[in-house]
């Protein structure tokens, strides 16, 4: 019955950066994820969108390789998986303000924080760093404590972090909770520019998804653990969604922004999980 | 001039020099220690090792063996206690810890009265709980530098991945780094700081020795590197200055009672934290 609810993906010229395929995965006897099935390819920029508890981190535990779904496979760059593949930043980052680490020292530790021994100094490494502060606009910041940064300077420093060991694949956790629209803006326009730029997949999850709208190339948009994929237009449906949740859910567009209403109109019930993020039965997605 | 400063007699003693050279081993190793029992707020560890330690070092004087040996018994099977029921980010709140910690301290007690009984060194437990580095014999100080060597050999063995874990540990994890065996390794290097430091300074102030300069260390620069060095020197300066200062108290007052060299490191050790904090907030970015 899954399969029903994908939108048709256009077939895959070469092989995807990020091959999601049927994974199941049960933690204490619940289904967390249910036959999830998508790709992105290199270059995309796919927003994963979904309320609190859809699944959302979960999935990107079973991509990182840090939870064995109980079936399915993923495949990372069209083959064996490599360390540093994965850029990942994770959703909560919390450090103290004493920290004695700059932004720079953080995105040394993307390139060689899984070797042992004391880093040595050398002007490759340097000029590395050098590239990623500026690629990520963190000049201004980056000899500052990490800990004393705002939210959205954090962010810059994570993605460069991910970014520097060059994986074909980026994982952002819900990195906009946090942010005022502003920051938020800015750096879902960054994730952009480094989507086609570097051609690097770019896989971010978020609760809400009109500020990934003027970027997004597509959507997986999880609800109860099920997933629909594909492009915007063809998931974001009243159709698609409300076979998705197993209830009537509305999907209205206005000025530019998509809001999902459920349990109006002939069908009384609400959506849980939506409900629970919104006033009343109404918002939702927003 | 130094003759002001210096009492007579001070560069030639041998108890002096012995007192200098294991401070300064230990000074070393619990700055450098210590910076990452800061940074990963496992204070408290120290803490609850120190106390343990405190009945390793007094069964030790009881068996009529070094009391290093006790030291670094007690608190390195109090490691591993800590890292199998995982109670090494507890905080002070747990009860349950607290009556552990306590139930260490009657051992270290009972031992210690014990030790007076037969015995009859009433120095015991003066030496055990608050330290007695010019009592220590010759024979102790390549005990204490190849048990400093082969801490110090950790941290800089694990030095980037334990530095990634202390800043985060999901994105350690996402590098695939074994999360909770470089923090079961760091457990173990911060217990052998911990008996050394018992040694020098005592059991219950031990953790004045890691945690001190370190914290201090961390006002005063923004590199991890750094602050490791820096923690280090404030450390060997404290306990040199303290050597000092309490090998000179013997001829402040006529009646020839030098005050303890633990008084002195610790009191030195917060002064210079508090120096540190006081410090304006632009220079404290440096």
């Amino acid at each position: 019955m899954t399969a029903e609810l994908l939108a048709t993906d256009p077939p895959a010229t070469s092989a995807p950066a990020l091959g999601v395929e049927d994974v199941t995965v049960q933690l204490g006897g619940r289904t967390v994820l249910d036959h999830v099935t998508f790709s992105v390819r290199a270059g995309e920029f796919t927003g994963l969108i979904g309320s609190n508890g859809a699944g959302k981190t979960t999935l990107f535990r079973v991509i990182l390789g840090l939870q064995q779904p109980l079936a399915g496979h993923v495949g990372v760059g069209g083959g064996g998986r490599a360390r540093g593949d994965i850029g990942y930043v994770p959703q909560k980052f919390l450090l103290d303000p004493d920290m004695p680490l700059r932004g720079r020292d953080l995105i040394g530790l993307g390139l060689d924080g899984h070797r042992l021994g004391i880093p040595l100094p050398s002007r490759a490494r340097r000029a590395r760093v050098e590239e990623m502060v500026e690629a990520v606009d963190a000049s201004g910041f980056a000899d500052a404590r990490v800990g004393q940064l705002s939210g959205g300077e954090q962010q810059r420093i994570l993605i460069a972090h991910a970014l520097i060991s060059r994986p074909s694949l980026l994982l952002l956790d819900e990195p906009l909770a946090n942010l005022d629209l502003r920051s938020a803006q800015e750096v879902v326009q960054l994730l952009s520019r480094i989507a086609s730029e570097q051609q690097i997949a770019v896989l971010i999850s978020a609760h809400e998804m009109n500020p990934l709208l003027p970027v997004m190339d597509r959507i997986v948009y999880l609800a109860d653990g099920r997933a629909a994929s594909g492009p915007v237009e063809e998931v974001v449906r009243s159709e698609v969604l409300s076979k998705l949740y197993g209830h009537h859910v509305d999907v209205l567009r206005v000025h530019g922004r998509v809001i999902v209403v459920a349990g109006t109109g002939h069908d009384e019930h609400t959506v849980p999980e939506l409900a629970a993020d919104g006033p009343g039965a109404v918002e939702i997605v927003e | 001039m130094l003759r002001a400063i210096v009492e007579p007699g001070f560069w030639g003693s041998s108890a002096v020099q012995l007192a200098a050279a294991v401070g300064a081993v230990t000074a070393i190793v619990a700055g450098c220690v210590g910076v990452f029992t800061v940074i990963r707020s496992q204070s408290f560890a120290g803490e609850a090792l120190g106390d343990l330690g405190a009945a390793g070092g007094s069964s030790a004087y009881l068996a009529g063996i070094p009391s290093l040996w006790g030291f670094l018994g007690v608190d390195v099977a109090a490691a591993g206690v800590m890292e199998l029921i995982g109670i090494q980010r507890a905080r002070g709140r747990d009860l349950a810890t607290g009556i552990v910690l306590g139930a260490g301290f009657g051992l270290a007690a009972l031992f210690l009265y014990l030790g007076t009984i037969y015995n009859n060194t009433t120095g015991v437990t003066v030496t055990v709980l608050f330290g007695s580095p010019f009592t220590l014999t010759p024979s102790v100080l390549p005990l204490v530098a190849a048990f400093g060597a082969l801490a110090l050999g950790a941290i800089v063995v694990l030095y980037r991945p334990l530095l990634l874990v202390s800043v985060s540990p999901e994105l350690a994890a996402a590098r695939r780094l074994p999360v909770r065996l470089i923090g079961a390794l760091y457990l173990f290097a911060m217990a052998l700081a911990v008996a050394l430091s018992a040694v020098t300074i005592g059991a219950i102030l031990s953790t004045a020795l890691l945690v001190g300069p370190a914290a201090t260390a961390l006002q005063l620069t923004r590199r991890p590197g750094r602050a490791i060095l820096v923690a280090g020197l404030i450390g060997v300066g404290a306990m040199w200055l303290g050597v000092l200062l309490a090998y000179d108290s013997y001829y402040w007052s006529s009646s020839h009672h030098g005050w303890p060299v633990t008084f002195f490191v610790v009191t030195l050790v917060l002064l210079a934290y508090i120096a540190a904090r006081a410090r304006p907030a632009r220079g404290r970015a440096r």
